[in-house]
């Protein structure tokens, strides 16, 4: 198992890339009225086979070919329904898939959300060819990065430029904290 | 808020810098394996610790790190490789921040191997 929720985030989100997406849209929203966090992870990739999703909650399936196990995704589904939450894949082969967990925030097994601006940070500065959405939502208030906008503004220069890379670390923090006023859960 | 205008100034100082990375021969290539094997066993917390300090150190133009799948070695993740011209690839093995930032000193800075870290000292069965 992970021990963070922003870990399974990560992992799931690599899928996307290595699916060949040019755009992913990631969505966490915490709304502690209804006691849930929702995660959307929507990729346009090369999307699966009405067969493979049947299959890609199965421990035992991969597409790889260095090991014979597959256990992101059932580690992510398995993190959400421990909590009453629920756990949902839809894909369509060529068009893209969409992965979405719910969890029930107040439940004693739930995991924490862990360090979600270290997720997003890793993702966008080491997959320079991705573009990534992510908006964060909190109790109703919430912030959006859109890469794209940060390409539009950077022209050529990389991601992985110092400088660039710890501005996205800071945009990141500063939004998450006038967010959600800086409360770990 | 921080504003996009930020990112504006960082550009406009990047473009009137003329040079940039020069890959030349001696650039090492240090890879992390960021799968799911890597990350449940801690391999995002020695990403941002290699990278982190490689810029720090400004080293970027003499190191590049970045990130791979599955190396398919996952009991002993987080792995990471270092892969410099005309030699032999080192492979760590069960790294930690650490131990990523005692290989950063005495072998990329260094250019010592630091042998009891990798796979070729595991003990192997």
């Amino acid at each position: 198992m992970m021990p963070e929720i922003s870990l399974n985030i990560l992992d799931v989100a690599e899928n996307s890339t290595r699916a060949g997406a040019t755009l992913v849209t990631i969505t966490v929203d915490a709304d502690f009225e209804a006691d849930q966090l929702t995660v959307t992870i929507e990729d346009n990739g090369c999307g699966m086979t009405p067969e493979q999703v049947e299959r890609v909650t199965d421990p035992f399936f991969t597409s790889r070919t260095t090991r014979k196990v597959g256990l992101g995704v059932p580690f992510f589904k398995l993190a959400a329904e421990s909590t009453g939450g629920s756990f949902s894949i839809a894909s369509k082969a060529g068009e893209g898939t969409c992965v979405t967990a719910v969890f029930i925030l107040s439940h004693i097994d739930r995991m924490p959300l862990g360090d979600i601006t270290s997720t997003i940070h890793t993702l966008v500065v080491y997959h320079p060819d991705t573009d990534f959405v992510y908006q964060y939502r909190f109790n109703g208030r919430s912030f959006t990065m859109d890469t794209r906008q940060f390409r539009q503004i950077l022209g050529d220069v990389p991601f992985d430029t110092p400088e660039v890379s710890d501005y996205i670390r800071e945009y990141l923090n500063e939004n998450k904290l006038d967010t959600d006023g800086g409360v770990s859960y | 808020m921080k504003s996009l205008e930020e990112l504006r100034a960082i550009r406009e100082k990047m473009q009137s810098q003329v040079s940039m990375r020069a890959e030349d021969h001696s650039h090492i290539r240090v890879v992390v394996g960021m799968a799911t094997c890597g990350i449940a066993s801690g391999a995002r917390p020695v990403l941002t610790t290699l990278s982190n300090l490689v810029q720090q150190k400004n080293l970027t133009d003499k190191i590049s790190v970045t990130q791979t799948g599955c190396i398919g070695l996952c009991q002993y993740e987080p792995i990471v490789e270092v892969m410099e011209p005309g030699k032999p690839k080192v492979t760590y093995i069960k790294m930690n921040p650490d131990k990523a930032e005692e290989v950063l000193e005495r072998h990329l800075i260094g250019g010592h191997v630091v042998e009891e870290y990798t796979l070729n000292s595991a003990d192997i069965k």
